[in-house]
């Protein structure tokens, strides 16, 4: 009954926004397409968008860029994090890298990128500088923030480390690699298609929003960007079932300890 | 071979807790640490476990000895059950349910620590250590939140199992409940 009510509502909330789109799109864009098409002439867009091959073909050719970089970026952002944690020496060394990668526009990175890299690599490789220092922080700061008493009862009752990783490292940085994990992906969309319009690489959803723009088709570009939203949707809960689904020795109840 | 301080000072900086002690322990029986609030008791046991160093001297006859820990705070995982704790130190079910039930909680094996009153999360870190077994057993102020029958319920079951107790305690009877009558070293850090 709870969750009947939850839907309804969200359902209920979508359709006040999808109405306020619809009466931007009457009274201020002045039912110019070009400017704000309609939710209506959107969704016939994107339904004639689908009935292509090419289309297709460029939301797979996305996915592939972006879900690469992701898994990548994921994988060396948990190396780095471990490595930096564990290694005084190159901790000094490699935060100041983490803080450039944060900082620098990605644009910046995506120009400079376009140079060394072949054009179908670009996207793959922006998402992967994307996700690395949010993961790459959340692995760091979670280590430290593993709780020292607990860490001492391990090592007390000569736990091995298999054990201490399951029982204690995992539990203890679930919540903050989740939050991560998840910011990552959206971010990981944000920047991968972004470099798709700028690389603008054959068959991708970032060279169909820059044809789009070229050539005023506004309501393709919406049909677009409603696609990556629903992917990027889509793959956000397909992780946080997978890592939930990760067995920690139980639920995590309170703090008492 | 028995346990033995030389001269073993720990300096944190802000404070030295422990300062030149010499002191060898008995290799079997009872050692009670008494002394003030900070005085440097758990400090003592924790040189023991070598969880800290000292900052000058030495200390001998801990290598090779299997320890166990009633540490001062329970230090349970909150994410496990009661019987899961204690599998997490020795797999050994049979072990964790006899313990469990040992220290009165035969009834709470599947309760996680946030489920729990005080009291028995104590008796859920006693029985950890106490399923976990070894040489020596270190317990630093075991008896916090259990109520009088119950310390001495509890008490029970720790003595015998192990070569030697190292005990801090904040009163005479607490040490009392724990010695079983043969020669108990008084330890009083001032």
């Amino acid at each position: 009954m709870k969750r009947i009510r939850s839907i309804i509502k969200g359902i209920a909330i979508a359709a006040v926004w999808i109405v306020v789109w619809q009466l931007c799109s009457v009274f201020v864009a002045d039912n110019l397409e070009f400017l704000l098409p309609s939710p209506l002439v959107t969704l016939r867009t994107l339904f004639s968008l689908a009935s292509e091959s090419d289309f297709w073909l460029s939301a797979a050719t996305t996915l592939l860029h972006v879900l690469e970089g992701y898994v990548l970026g994921v994988l060396a952002g948990i190396v780095m994090g471990i490595v930096t944690y564990k290694v005084g020496f190159l901790r000094d060394l490699f935060n100041p890298i983490r803080t450039v990668i944060k900082s620098t526009p990605v644009t910046s990175f995506i120009l400079l990128v376009l140079l060394w890299l072949d054009t179908d690599m670009v996207p793959m490789f922006i998402t992967l500088l994307m996700v690395l220092p949010i993961v790459w922080t959340a692995i760091y700061e979670g280590l430290f923030a593993v709780d020292e008493r607990l860490k001492e009862m391990a090592h007390v009752f000569n736990v091995p480390f298999a054990k201490r990783l399951m029982g204690i490292y995992l539990p203890s940085l679930r919540q903050q690699l989740l939050a991560a994990l998840t910011t990552a992906l959206g971010l990981a969309w944000k920047a991968g298609v972004t470099a798709e319009v700028i690389a603008t690489p054959v068959h991708s959803i970032g060279a169909g929003l820059y044809n789009s723009k070229i050539y005023l088709q506004t309501p393709e570009l919406f049909a677009w960007t409603i696609v990556v939203i629903l992917l990027s949707i889509v793959f956000e809960k397909l992780i946080v079932m997978g890592i939930r689904m990760i067995p920690l020795g139980g639920k995590r109840s309170g703090n008492k300890i | 071979m028995a346990i033995r301080f030389d001269d073993v000072t720990v300096d944190f900086g802000s404070a030295v807790p422990i300062k030149n002690m010499s002191v060898t322990l008995p290799e079997e029986g009872l050692c009670i640490v008494t002394g003030v609030s900070g005085a440097g008791k758990s400090t003592l046991l924790k040189l023991i476990a070598g969880l800290v160093k000292p900052t000058s001297g030495n200390i001998s006859g801990t290598d090779g000895l299997k320890l166990s820990y009633v540490f001062q705070e329970d230090r349970l995982l909150e994410w496990n059950t009661a019987k899961e704790n204690l599998m997490f130190v020795r797999s050994d079910e049979a072990s964790a349910e006899f313990w469990l039930n040992a220290m009165e909680l035969g009834d709470r094996f599947d309760s996680y620590p946030a489920e729990l009153s005080g009291g028995m999360c104590r008796r859920v870190a006693i029985a950890r250590a106490m399923h976990f077994g070894g040489d020596v057993l270190l317990l630093d102020e075991p008896f916090k939140g259990l109520d009088g029958e119950l310390k001495v319920r509890v008490a029970e079951h720790t003595r015998g199992r192990f070569g030697l107790i190292v005990a801090a305690v904040h009163s005479k009877e607490e040490a009392e409940l724990l010695s079983d009558g043969s020669e108990t070293l008084n330890v009083h850090i001032q």
